[in-house]
């Protein structure tokens, strides 16, 4: 018996590579961005992978239980999209979820506490590295099942449109960003979310990270038409676009227009945002699935490393510069795990707490850890 | 006799049950060239190929429901799903079509399939990573439910899942994957489904357990100065009555324990079949040491949430002097 079912072209590299941005065109780019903006970029990408460095430390020195997805070498996917919508406008994901929840805003205090099963953490403690949630910063989570985000992302545009149009009598104004990975366009509840949205006319954007990886098996031997994922969109009558999620450069010129065009017409759309994962599916992955070859042409490719030299090309940062940026964020992370240490773990009475409503309500934002015993010293 | 660990003891039943019946045929995530998320099933895929040993996408919905349509036309599939939270995604399949296929058809269709599942707590993860959802699948008429506590019955248990003619969901403690070992006879052997295991005969007392907590209540039982009587249920569902009542009678007092929620949990179950069968010969209330009506904590929680020595400790000296 032969699986024969992929329609793949013999030989295809996993993931297909995208068309990187030349020289010249990286300079335009970065020509028609304020200085400011790139400079946040370069350093939000620092932040998340030194944040990713230290937590995948802690996690060998047993200080953070369970699993753990590291989102090394994806970075300027959630940098480069975020930047594209306003704080205004939601946005979910699956389980390697921390990348999002900085580049979002939450603090990475309460996003390592939340790891470290602290009271301080964004969940209290207990839901652990898979489970970010920041509503104060529309961020949705943080979410453990495979694809199973991705009708929750449909809901979450229907309610923007509902509460713009039906509600406040206006245009729907808002865009949900809908995380997923390439493993999970073979679950179920994806596609119903993508019939949904299709149907419904729902501003909705699913971004396929799509790093050639369903946990250990390559994209060419568990996905059909892997190679051209974006037909899967077509099926639904959804637009959708290839971009080189390894640039954060041409993540936000490609994402910019898609999502106003998404606002304007009130539509969903569907990327194919090739990217990479450096580190293994979970902290767990020995990787055997892959070569070392495969691995180092990606890292050449490593999206902070491409920043920082464009930067430099162009006179827009300096070795010093870019030097002091990575003190600071080791600074900044290096002081999220003090504070997460410092943090009580929950106690025994959080065993029955959010359970269901309590008098205080649902959990409202980052601001509650402090409140319920969160040690902020 | 070999000394093997859980793990161990279900590769090795795989193996033996593959070799001696071609309908056996295994599917799931990551089962094949990376040998299985707990490295259950390393080594089949390069023994036994790609056309039995199925790596399939992360779709267990697909997998379960193929492998229903597998085993109504005739094959033994025996699915892996990774963790115990990701059946939901699967419980359509389970039951709805699994678990009715031979009534809906009277007979004429049946779904000889053994999910293999990885379940509950100890292992530092989060809920849908250490849930202990038994009580769902108990409930579901149509599907028996075994979990193995030891190497020995989790070889035996799995042979006759994969040979009975009925869907099965193995549930394997993942806290004992690899806490200890046991020597497990090469030849094969089965353990009946619908049969408990008394692993400590007593006078004063029965306790009651499966899965990963039978570890703890033996660990409470060596401390105790008490006569009791331990029973791993070993099958959740159907419920071996028979040697329940058998102890109880015997005992007359009774303590469950288990990792699941205590609500509808299956203690709830037992204890209620107890009072019908039993209630002469009681001499206190059932009483139950459960998980908490709360979702699985992570990490710095778990310790808490899960049935210990100290809480069975002490139900058994309330039970001892009620």
């Amino acid at each position: 018996m032969q699986q024969s079912g992929s329609m793949q072209p013999e030989a295809e590299p996993t993931p297909p590579q995208v068309q990187q941005a030349g020289r010249d065109e990286t300079s335009a780019l970065l020509a028609s961005l304020p200085m400011d903006t790139v400079n946040h970029w370069l350093r939000e990408m620092m932040l998340i992978r030194e944040f990713e460095v230290r937590t995948m430390q802690a996690y060998q020195d047993k200080k953070i239980g369970g699993f753990c997805h590291i989102y090394i070498g994806q970075e300027a996917v959630a940098v480069g999209t975020i930047a594209a919508i306003t704080p205004e406008d939601p946005v979910v994901t699956a389980y390697r979820d921390h990348g999002h929840a900085l580049a979002r805003g939450m603090d990475p205090k309460y996003c390592m506490a939340e790891m470290y099963g602290r009271i301080g953490g964004c969940a209290k403690g207990k839901g652990g590295s898979m489970h970010m949630f920041d509503k104060a910063n529309n961020f949705f989570g943080g979410h453990g099942i495979v694809g199973a985000q991705c009708p929750l992302g449909a809901g979450l545009a229907f309610a923007t449109k509902y509460r713009d149009e039906v509600i406040n009598k206006e245009r729907s104004k808002h865009v949900t960003l809908c995380f997923l990975g390439d493993g999970a366009l073979n679950q179920g509840a994806v596609h119903e979310a993508k019939n949904l949205a299709g149907l419904l006319d729902l501003p909705v954007i699913y971004i396929v990270e799509n790093n050639g990886y369903s946990m250990g098996t390559a994209i060419s031997r568990g996905t059909t038409v892997g190679h051209e994922i974006t037909r899967k969109a077509d099926a639904y009558g959804i637009e959708s676009a290839v971009i080189d999620g390894l640039d954060v450069l041409s993540v936000y010129r490609d994402m910019k227009p898609l999502v106003e065009h998404c606002r304007q017409t009130s539509r969903p759309a569907f990327v194919d945002m090739r990217t990479y994962r450096f580190k293994g599916h979970s902290m767990s992955d020995p990787r055997k699935y892959r070569t070392k070859d495969e691995e180092a042409q990606y890292e050449l490719l490593d999206p902070i490393a491409r920043l920082s030299k464009a930067m430099i090309n162009n006179q827009m940062l300096t070795d010093e510069r870019f030097k002091q940026i990575g003190k600071e964020v080791r600074q900044e992370v290096r002081e999220a795990i003090k504070w997460s240490v410092a943090s009580k773990p929950p106690g025994k009475d959080e065993l029955y707490k959010d359970v269901y409503v309590e008098k205080w309500g649902p959990y409202t934002g980052t601001s509650l850890p402090e409140m319920l015993g969160g040690d902020e010293s | 006799m070999a000394n093997l660990t859980l793990v161990q003891a279900i590769n090795l039943a795989l193996v033996q049950e593959m070799e001696k019946d071609d309908r056996v045929i295994i599917l799931g995530e990551d089962v094949g060239l990376n040998g299985g998320v707990f490295r259950v099933t390393e080594g089949l895929h390069k023994r036994f190929g790609g056309d039995r040993v199925v790596d399939s996408p992360l779709a267990e919905s697909g997998i379960i429901g193929t492998s229903v349509g597998l085993a109504m036309a005739g094959l033994r599939p025996v699915p892996e799903i990774q963790f115990e939270g990701f059946l939901g995604p699967a419980y359509d399949q389970i039951c709805t079509h699994a678990a009715r296929m031979r009534t809906r058809t009277r007979g004429a269709l049946t779904v000889p399939m053994t999910i293999r599942v990885p379940v509950g707590g100890g292992i530092h993860a989060p809920e849908l990573h250490s849930d202990s959802p038994e009580s769902i699948y108990t409930h579901t008429p149509g599907l028996k439910v075994v979990m193995p506590a030891s190497p020995y019955d989790a070889k035996g248990l799995l042979i006759s899942a994969i040979r009975d003619p009925d869907p099965v969901i193995y549930f394997e403690p993942k806290r004992i994957y690899r806490a200890f070992r046991e020597e497990v006879p090469e030849d094969e052997y089965t353990i009946p489904i619908g049969k408990a295991r008394v692993v400590a005969e007593g006078e004063e007392m029965t306790v009651i357990s499966w899965g990963a907590s039978v570890v703890q209540c033996m660990s409470a039982i060596e401390k105790s100065d008490r006569s009791i009587e331990l029973i791993d249920l070993r099958t959740i569902s159907p419920i071996d009555m028979e040697t329940i009542e058998t102890s109880v009678k015997k005992t007359g007092r009774v303590v469950i324990v288990h990792e699941a929620p205590k609500t509808c949990g299956v203690g709830a179950e037992l204890s209620a079949r107890i009072m019908e069968h039993c209630f002469l010969y009681l001499e206190a209330p059932v009483q139950r040491v459960t998980g908490f009506d709360t979702i699985m904590p992570y990490y710095k929680l778990e310790l808490e949430y899960l049935p210990d020595t100290e809480r069975i400790s002490k139900a058994i000296d309330e039970v001892a002097v009620y």
